[in-house]
């Protein structure tokens, strides 16, 4: 690894850094999103638009 | 503001803001990330200087949170709004998240910058003590059947538990923490240079509006789940 994907010789904790975010916040929205989603289906089920 | 705590209302107020405020929030993450990767090393910190655009805005969103779920859980104590109950009740998971990714960016950042992935300071300690409160709160909201009650209990525990959040902005002062104090909201403008100043602002421009976003969707699955088991246990009676 060289230039910019070594950070400056950090890689090993600047990588790390972005990717558990970047996995934290990205598997929350989905969790987010299909539980609105599921919602959203059982009250349509139930004949009502929310 | 009250005007708009009725269920009907913050229903369809909410499906028109939600779409833009998680297009704006990709829009400020991109810049942001764009900015902070494009910015030079800093003369001590070096490419490290980059953890602080994701942990910064992970730590105040993680308060902030804390501050609003306490606030609702105030109202909902006070003018027993079902509404104020099921907003600090649905902050808390994204709270505690914000937390978690705050303690994990820090520790990445203090292993080569202090040499050492933990101390147990006031700054560092008073934000583990952040992250029980969440999962307290999430577990006992859990644990009591009853809805009233569980909200009613779960209040009681973010408002004592609201006491932290001063003790986390202070404990930088007192001298007696490796954590550096205040830079960005301070008297006298930012100690921080602007190369770096934007990339975090808009990172925490990201993360507030990525909050909102998310904290409304969760009201909203919150108040159609009850809905549709009202409408069922109506059915059945």
């Amino acid at each position: 690894m060289s230039g910019f994907w070594a950070m400056g010789d950090y890689a090993a904790y600047v990588w790390p850094a972005y990717g558990i975010s970047a996995i934290g916040l990205l598997v929350a929205a989905v969790l987010v999103l299909r539980a609105h989603a599921r919602a959203k289906a059982a009250l349509a089920r139930l004949g009502v638009k929310p | 503001m009250l005007r708009y705590a009725n269920p009907a209302r913050f229903m369809k107020l909410s499906s028109t803001l939600v779409p833009w405020l998680g297009g704006l929030a990709l829009a400020a993450l991109a810049a942001g990330l764009y900015l902070g990767f494009a910015a030079p090393p800093d003369y001590q910190q070096g490419d490290m200087v980059r953890v602080m655009f994701i942990h910064v805005p992970a730590a105040w969103i993680a308060m902030m949170a804390y501050g609003l779920m306490a606030l609702a859980s105030l109202i909902g104590l006070v003018q027993r709004h079902p509404l104020a109950d099921v907003a600090a009740k649905a902050a808390a998971p994204l709270g505690a998240l914000l937390t978690a990714l705050g303690l994990i960016t820090g520790s990445l950042w203090g292993r080569p910058m202090w040499g050492t992935w933990w101390v147990w300071d006031g700054r560092l300690t008073s934000f583990l003590l952040l992250l029980f409160l969440y999962l307290g709160y999430i577990a006992l909201w859990n644990a009591i059947e009853d809805e009233m009650r569980a909200a009613r209990a779960a209040a009681i525990l973010a408002l004592v538990g609201a006491v932290n959040l001063p003790i986390i902005e202070f404990s930088v002062d007192g001298g007696t923490t490796l954590h550096q104090g205040e830079s960005i909201l301070r008297k006298g403008g930012p100690l921080i240079a602007s190369v770096y100043l934007w990339p975090l602002a808009l990172m925490a421009l990201g993360y507030t509006l990525l909050f909102f976003t998310l904290w409304l969707l969760r009201i909203r699955t919150e108040i159609m789940t009850r809905r549709a088991r009202n409408l069922m246990l109506a059915g059945e009676a």
